[in-house]
């Protein structure tokens, strides 16, 4: 497992999920890959195909029919792999809560394993909250939730109904 | 020689294993580079071998209704035949007398391969946006492939063989004015064999969102990387070795440490190119090599024909 994260973490590849932000949030992802923030330094990279992501960083809230197409994309991603949710958005639905065309906060139905906060966040923000999992990882204290919720679901078949 | 001798080559030295290791630092040497012309730091001297390895752990997807045999036989192919291409150019480094007659024509074959093997993998995957990538990469092989060859007639023409050993051994061409055009032919065609910018389009991140290579992840994507990273090494070796045979052969370190900057200023000038122009569209590129760039080529075997 060691190995896994240490191999994972050294090398991220990003890839960008957009559902329906008000795109304040993308274009501080958009910043933070700047060459003013150098991302690459620590082998973070931002990939175009979901095939060769690391890491999804989902902004915004998806309305009915794009949640089905996120989930499925989620699907779609090698594992192991972690999800980032970027704003407040995918935790609670912020501006969008009231809309007619959304169900439910992307928490509800998605593995996120870590938010970053903020309307938008800063691109040290995300840097930080990176920064913070990739910690996490390695120390333990976070496993990734896809490989976490495989596990789960072996041991307590009850734990398949929560999700 | 044994068998088991050349499968200790093939695996260990010189080929596998040293042309995996050189290609990865050569795309270090790549980003780096890249990193310093946009004013940034860059990322660490193994960076690349960090991505590798983190490609190997990743799980590997195979598309429901591809082809699935295909899809994953094709990056071994490409593997394959720059491997079996590298380890033919350095054993001829090491010993000029060490390969047959005709092993050029045998490389120019085997460099193929890996743009074989990027189509065969896009096509096999069933993906609308690989089948893309893929037709493009066809386009531009068929477009490139005419000028190199015919670029790679004039050393052949002047040192009268076909074997590599004796080009190596022959005087240089780049000091004919038929070897410096033909220099500048491989230049750009090289460009379009790493399929690297201006003529990216297969792989063109933004409108074909991995192009070629989309529906590839884990072991077999690593593969695909360390065959571009092999041959982002391998063909400024062949470049030298064609057009500065005899400055780079002979006893002594000399040669060999003037082989090695000669190497590392074609790696620049594509580096530097890749840095300062954008991407063109696949017609402008096939117009580009079938029209100034096939004519130089051309001009430069006649020129080489009349002994220039
Ligand atoms: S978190 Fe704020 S800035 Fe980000 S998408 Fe939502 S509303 Fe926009």
């Amino acid at each position: 497992m060691n190995r896994t994260i240490n191999a994972l973490t050294r090398s991220l590849n990003v890839f960008h999920l957009a559902g329906s932000a008000c795109n304040n949030c993308d274009i501080e992802i958009l910043d933070a890959l700047t060459p003013r923030y150098d991302l690459e330094r620590f082998g973070i990279t931002l990939v175009g195909s979901i095939r060769h992501a690391d890491v999804l960083l989902v902004s915004g809230v998806f309305n009915r029919k794009a949640a089905i197409r996120a989930m499925e994309l989620l699907e779609q991603a090698p594992k192991p792999y972690l999800v980032l949710g970027i704003g407040g958005c995918p935790c609670t639905g912020l501006m969008f809560r009231n809309s007619y065309n959304w169900d439910r906060p992307p928490s509800d139905y998605m593995n996120i394993d870590a938010f970053v906060p903020g309307c938008p966040p800063k691109p040290e923000a995300i840097i930080s909250a990176v920064v913070k999992v990739v910690e996490g990882l390695r120390s333990g204290a976070l496993v990734p939730r896809c490989l976490q919720d495989a596990t789960e679901l072996a041991e307590t078949p009850e734990a398949a109904g929560t999700v | 020689m044994k068998s088991s001798m050349v499968l200790v080559e093939f695996l260990l030295f010189p080929g596998l294993l040293f042309t995996a290791i050189a290609g990865l630092l050569t795309t270090w040497v790549d980003r780096k580079v890249t990193a310093l012309v946009q004013m940034r730091v860059g990322p660490p001297l193994l960076q690349p071998f960090y991505d590798i390895r983190k490609l190997l752990i990743k799980e590997t997807c195979v598309p429901e209704d591809g082809a699935v045999g295909l899809f994953l036989l094709a990056p071994l192919l490409g593997l394959a035949g720059v491997t079996l291409a590298s380890m033919i150019l350095w054993r001829t480094l090491l010993n000029v007398q060490a390969t047959f007659v005709g092993d050029l024509i045998v490389l120019v074959y085997l460099l193929v391969m890996p743009a074989l093997s990027v189509m065969l993998g896009s096509f096999a995957s069933r993906n609308p946006l690989a089948s893309l990538g893929g037709s493009r990469e066809v386009k531009l092989m068929i477009a490139y492939e005419l000028p190199l060859v015919l670029a790679i007639l004039v050393p052949v023409i002047q040192a009268n063989s076909i074997r590599l050993g004796d080009l190596l051994t022959a005087q240089a061409p780049i000091f004919s004015l038929s070897g410096a055009l033909a220099l500048l032919v491989c230049i750009a065609c090289t460009q379009a064999k790493l399929t690297i910018v201006p003529f990216d389009m297969p792989e063109a991140e933004t409108e074909l969102s991995g192009g070629a290579l989309i529906e590839y992840s884990g072991p077999p994507l690593a593969m695909f990387k360390l065959t571009r990273a092999m041959m982002l090494f391998t063909m400024p070796v062949l470049l030298v070795v064609l057009f500065f045979g005899g400055v780079v052969s002979g006893p002594g370190w000399l040669p060999a440490v003037t082989g090695f900057l000669l190497w590392f200023v074609l790696v620049a000038v594509t580096i530097v190119v890749r840095n300062t122009t954008p991407r063109v569209c696949i017609d402008q590129a096939v117009r580009f090599f079938w029209g100034p760039v096939s004519l130089v080529a051309l001009v430069a075997v006649m020129l080489a024909w009349l002994g220039w």
